[in-house]
């Protein structure tokens, strides 16, 4: 592995009962880098996270992780059962971060600073997504996985959040590796897009996926026309439901592609 | 003069209470009280195989119930059988062998009611040694064990993706699941050890905003369960078990109508 890559997929396949979740998937992750996943339900988009972080074992080809990566893991649907009492605050030491600035400055940087003694059955879906994306920090991690972090989240905490996410790599300085299940919304940061459908249907900067034939074929004429890259005007405040305060935000739409 | 049989039986009882406190919430936050359960009605096929082969009954009861919840883990992986039928089967089906066997040793002079629901004054000095270094135990592996079982019950994945092996911690909480099931025997009877477990871990739910606050609750529960019943059980002369759990229940539904009142305010 070359220095400065934190994950390398080189023609990574899963097989479960006889069927291929994902097969052939070749992907590294350099250091600060934000890449995005995207694809239908049923793509293997999970498989391959659980693959990048040996979660799951490749049956073929070969993943390989920087010796001593430290990952902060944002899951999909996470769901804390009711009947175990959790505040913020105890969530994120469950990461093993016990240093208490450590844990407020997490706190902060997912902007829930106000929340850490909050009870996390009584937050928001926004909200519990931003606690469980500070505990995911506060381990310091060289890179961060979120999958399908907008999950549940309305509209507004969505545009909240993926800016929040876009943020963290200067923050941080973390690599970013992001599933997003909503295909119209890809961050406009983002360096890369692989577009995956059992296999790696596309890849590149998130424009020219957009305008690729595979991408097209992939989720029709309609898909290509409503993918929206989100270009952070930083000209709006947010509240700290997500909500946007004074509205100036507008998906930028990619008008580059030919219409039918 | 407080007599000394129920001294040991309260203070073994006490023991008990504590170490339940921990593993009765983690069956909680799981969902493993049929679990927790079928474990428990294997102790009497333990019983049976102590009587026939003059195995300590502790070391007996935990033996089995190891072996159960292994079976269990095994089957589990059969896809046509879902697994709350899975453990109907064997829940039911060692309870049943067990009771089949003991009848059936002509020799054996056994109070099988003591067995299903408790005897005060079959606590002895050497369960309370038993109670003492297992106990012991169990919370050593329980501090070491914690943080990763804390994280496998929140999300598998997530526990995995941070470096915990789920199915490692979740076989040793199985473990000294068997080990406190094997202690408590005596005092609450197989068919109701998992109302100790979960009573009063259900009772501090409630009032606790940590999990480690919930467990703290639970075991002063737990405890107020204990000294109560057993008070109650030596004075009318009832049986230990049901008089415990009777106490516990008592000890949530105040607590449960307390906090309906405080809602209502």
């Amino acid at each position: 592995m070359e220095p400065g890559v934190l994950v390398e997929l080189s023609h990574a396949g899963r097989r479960e009962n006889g069927q291929w979740l994902v097969r052939d998937v070749s992907l590294s992750i350099e250091r600060g880098e934000i890449v995005t996943l995207i694809g239908p339900n049923g793509s293997g988009k999970s498989t391959t996270v659980k693959l990048a972080l040996g979660i799951h074992r490749a049956t073929s080809g070969s993943v390989l992780r920087a010796r001593g990566l430290k990952v902060g893991y944002v899951p999909q649907s996470l769901a804390i059962d009711p009947s175990l009492p959790m505040t913020v605050w105890r969530l994120i030491r469950t990461s093993g971060e016990k240093n208490e600035d450590a844990i407020k400055e997490a706190l902060a940087a997912a902007g829930i600073a106000h929340l850490g003694h909050a009870d996390v059955h009584s937050l928001s879906g926004g909200e519990f997504q931003r606690a469980l994306i500070a505990r995911a920090i506060a381990r310091a991690p060289d890179l961060l996985v979120l999958d399908e972090p907008v999950q549940g989240v309305d509209f507004s905490g969505e545009i909240a959040l993926y800016e929040l996410i876009a943020s963290l790599r200067d923050r941080i300085g973390c690599a970013i590796l992001l599933v997003s299940h909503d295909l119209h919304v890809v961050m406009a940061k983002t360096d890369r897009v692989l577009c995956l459908n059992g296999h790696v249907c596309c890849e590149g900067e998130p424009q020219s996926v957009s305008v690729s034939p595979e991408y097209r074929a992939l989720f029709g004429p309609r898909g290509a026309e409503t993918l929206a890259i989100y270009e952070h005007h930083h000209d709006h405040d947010h509240g700290l439901d997500g909500g946007v305060e004074r509205l100036v935000h507008r998906p930028d739409g990619v008008g580059a592609h030919a219409h039918d | 003069m407080i007599d000394p049989l129920f001294l040991q039986a309260i203070l073994g009882g006490c023991g008990i209470a504590l170490v339940a406190a921990p593993l009765g919430s983690v069956m909680v936050w799981r969902r493993l009280a049929y679990f927790g359960d079928t474990l428990s009605h294997s102790a009497l096929l333990g019983i049976a195989l102590s009587l026939v082969t003059g195995l300590f009954l502790t070391a007996a009861v935990f033996l089995t119930a190891v072996v159960v919840a292994l079976t269990l883990n095994g089957l589990r992986r059969m896809e046509q059988v879902s697994s709350d039928a899975l453990l109907g089967l064997l829940s039911h089906a060692s309870l049943a062998i067990g009771l089949v066997v003991i009848a059936l040793i002509p020799s054996a002079r056994v109070d099988l009611f003591a067995f299903l629901f408790g005897d005060i004054l079959s606590i002895d000095q050497t369960d309370l040694w038993i109670i003492g270094v297992g106990g012991a135990a169990v919370f050593a592996i329980l501090a070491v064990i914690w943080r990763s079982l804390l994280l496998a019950t929140l999300d598998r994945a997530l526990a995995e993706a941070e470096g915990v092996r789920p199915g490692l911690v979740e076989a040793i909480y199985t473990v000294l699941l068997a080990l406190v099931i094997a202690t408590a025997i005596k005092l609450v009877g197989a068919l109701l050890i998992t109302a100790l477990l979960i009573i009063p871990a259900v009772t501090a739910r409630s009032l606790a905003r940590t999990p480690e606050r919930m467990v703290f609750l639970a075991m002063l529960f737990g405890i107020a369960a204990v000294i109560i019943g057993l008070s109650a059980s030596y004075l009318i002369d009832i049986p230990s078990g049901p008089s415990i759990v009777v106490a516990a229940f008592i000890g949530f539904s105040v607590v449960f109508f307390y906090q309906l009142l405080l809602r209502r305010d």
